[in-house]
């Protein structure tokens, strides 16, 4: 008998979850627009909603084009499974609504998208989840934060906007040590670029309106498990190893140790918050995952030019990515992301808030919008739109500089995004 | 359920439901290096359709305390106390591949306390290869990943789980990684070693997958010649994972077997 093989990442980024429609055969992953699916009878009814049969009974607890998303993703990051959802902020909120009650606390790195920031910092704190937010350059940081009822470690993979690589097998090892485990956003390396799981990290999401979809035409998220945490050994997580009257009295880990946080997820987090994906949302992800093997190489080659251009120009005071050995995570990027960085980065020109404002207008190729993660190249200049409201030293604080400019590095022929940025960097310091 | 055998604790699973001794008891055995959740859908089914269940994680598995135990008829011994201490006289067993081997073993040589049994991918000789067995004796990620590769229909990477958005492979090798050194190898030992007697008088169900390559139905030619009058389901496009990867004809196999 031969060895054994696994599918290479590019077939499973094309094949993983569907194989060709049984009844159709359409080869292509068919768009199940249908809000609910027909019982054989009333036992078979029955035996669908008291999970004794496999199967899908309402589009907002699965439907099979989305069922077809989580399986891929679960196959590309290395998870025992996936839930799909309405926005990558819809599965951080799943995450943390699945794991814990009022009174929990969390450790998150501070340099966090702004929404999540918000949602951890403002929002979950109504309801009784504190955070503490902490500078991910020492993952000693995350121990020195822990209090008896921390319930989670949360980190960006790349984060915003410093681009800090996140140290997960030393930020996992700090997890686990106090029976906790470390959830990370992979938006901004997809599992092209990285593997969190190999690394340590226990869960993960992805807001899959950037890379995996890739073309910015649908808002989507999707968590994925590894299935490593040994809930019943931490002891800390009733939600999954206590029986839980709203779903038959279910003991999530003991019906399985490994599916444990995906079943209740999807039983009471999709049942009762809803934000699922729709089918059609989840289509037009997966075409952008079929050549994510493609694009993300591309990304990456064409952000490095970019950033070459930028770090000897006149007008540029400096260029954070993390593949440039002044940044401090050059030797963490090398170790954790051997094939590159990602494609968005920031820069800052010289000239302040005058520069930036001048600079963005003249822009022909970049787009200027509030996204990343496109197969167009993007631009944003924080201090005149999405910190538009803050002083010079409330932008400090945030990392932020009034030149700040982020760029996130499309598709389109190098050499004419590098023409564009050169020609509006001149107009800028005029 | 936490039941106590040999002054070891053992885990069963009993899908939500206290024992009633006016029900009939089905018990669950699962294959090599995994546990009772293995059965997940199908246990659940009959503990909630009339039948007392005893999805049991073997020792050294699961939730149960170990070590595991490294012959068949260890197991099928352990299975008998573990009966008894359920206060289980008689009981219908279902085995998964190793746990095929421990349902005949203990009809074999217990027919008191068995009802009948359903063979779930199963052979006879369950020879395990060299390659296979030398991987788990040396606790090597390979013999992970063999189980992994060869315990599923060679479809089921590129294939839909029937179980909306999990990922088999992936919920296998998570199973394994959680096995203390040396369970794996032991299970292997056990299912290569064993010879079956002969003799199983019961009612005998054999659920085969067409695309199994770790007991393909022609392995189990042998022992469906030894126990004349079994019956034989063969599921199309499953592999050896058939709960996962065929839950509902396995389960309809199984209900029309032990209704």
């Amino acid at each position: 008998m031969a060895g054994p093989k696994y599918p290479g990442f590019d077939t499973l980024a094309l094949h993983a979850g569907q194989s060709p429609d049984p009844a159709t055969g359409s080869r292509a992953v068919p768009i199940y627009q249908t809000t609910s699916y027909v019982f054989r009878d009333t036992e078979h009814a029955a035996s669908l909603f008291n999970m004794e049969r496999a199967g899908h009974v309402y589009s907002r607890i699965s439907n099979p084009t989305v069922a077809v998303l989580e399986e891929r993703m679960a196959a590309l990051e290395g998870g025992v499974g996936a839930i799909a959802t309405a926005s990558g902020q819809a599965a951080l909120h799943l995450a943390i609504a699945t794991l814990m009650d009022a009174g929990s606390h969390i450790v998150a790195s501070g340099s966090l998208y702004g929404g999540s920031h918000n949602l951890l910092a403002y929002t979950l704190k109504r309801f009784g989840i504190e955070t503490t937010f902490v500078s991910p350059r020492d993952a000693e940081n995350f121990r020195r934060a822990l209090k008896p009822n921390t319930r989670l470690l949360f980190g960006e993979t790349l984060g915003n906007p410093g681009l800090d690589v996140l140290d997960i097998p030393a930020v996992a090892a700090i997890a686990h040590a106090v029976k906790v485990p470390l959830l990370v956003d992979a938006t901004f390396t997809t599992p092209y670029l990285m593997k969190p799981f190999t690394l340590g990290a226990d869960l993960l999401y992805h807001s899959a309106t950037k890379f995996l979809g890739g073309h910015g035409v649908a808002i989507g998220g999707v968590l994925v498990d590894s299935g490593r945490f040994d809930w019943d050994a931490s002891g800390k997580f009733a939600t999954l190893t206590e029986a839980y009257a709203g779903f038959h009295s279910m003991d999530f880990a003991e019906e399985s140790a490994t599916r444990a946080f995906l079943l209740r997820a999807r039983r009471e987090g999709l049942r009762d918050f809803g934000a699922c994906m729709a089918p059609m949302t989840a289509f037009q992800i997966l075409q952008g995952i079929e050549t994510l093997h493609l694009r993300m190489p591309r990304h990456v080659e064409s952000t490095r030019k970019v950033v070459q251009f930028l770090s000897g120009h006149a007008a540029v005071a400096r260029v954070i990515y993390p593949e440039l050995p002044e940044h401090p995570d050059y030797e963490l990027c090398k170790k954790l992301l051997p094939r590159g960085a990602g494609a968005v980065f920031s820069f800052e020109i010289k000239g302040g808030r005058p520069a930036g404002k001048a600079f963005i207008e003249s822009l022909r190729v970049f787009s200027h919008l509030a996204n990343v993660g496109d197969a167009k190249s993007l631009v944003i200049h924080p201090a005149t739109t999405t910190h538009y409201r803050m002083s010079d030293e409330d932008l400090k604080k945030a990392g932020i500089t009034a030149g700040t400019v982020r760029l996130s590095i499309g598709l389109e022929d190098p050499q004419d995004l590098i023409d564009d940025l050169d020609r509006s960097l001149k107009i800028s310091q005029k | 359920m936490r039941l106590h055998v040999g002054g070891k604790e053992v885990f069963a699973y009993t899908a939500n439901h206290e024992p009633d001794s006016a029900k009939p008891t089905v018990v669950f055995l699962h294959g090599a290096g995994l546990d009772h959740s293995w059965f997940g859908l199908q246990s659940r089914y009959f503990g909630y359709h009339g039948w007392n269940v005893l999805a049991l994680d073997l020792p050294g598995h699961g939730r149960s305390a170990g070590p595991a135990l490294t012959t068949i008829a260890a197991m099928a011994d352990w299975l008998a106390g573990a009966l008894d201490a359920a206060k289980v006289q008689r009981a219908s067993l279902v085995g998964h591949s190793m746990g095929t081997l421990v349902a005949l073993d203990c009809a074999a040589r217990q027919p008191q306390r068995v009802e009948r049994i359903a063979l779930i991918a199963t052979a006879q000789p369950m020879k395990v290869g060299e390659a296979f067995l030398d991987a788990a004796k040396r606790n090597a990620y390979e013999a992970f990943d063999m189980h992994t590769i060869w315990g599923h229909a060679p479809q089921v990477p590129l294939g839909g789980n029937p179980n909306p958005g999990m990922w088999m492979y992936g919920d296998t090798q998570a199973r394994l990684e959680r096995l203390a050194p040396g369970v794996l190898y032991a299970d292997l030992k056990a299912s290569n070693d064993y010879s079956f007697p002969g003799g199983v008088k019961c009612p005998v169900l054999f659920i085969l997958g067409k695309r199994d390559v770790m007991t393909p139905p022609r392995a189990a030619k042998t022992l469906q010649e030894q126990i004349p009058g079994a019956k034989t389901v063969v599921i199309d496009f499953s592999g050896h994972s058939l709960m996962a990867e065929a839950p509902d004809a396995t389960l309809d196999a199984l209900i029309e077997f032990l209704r």
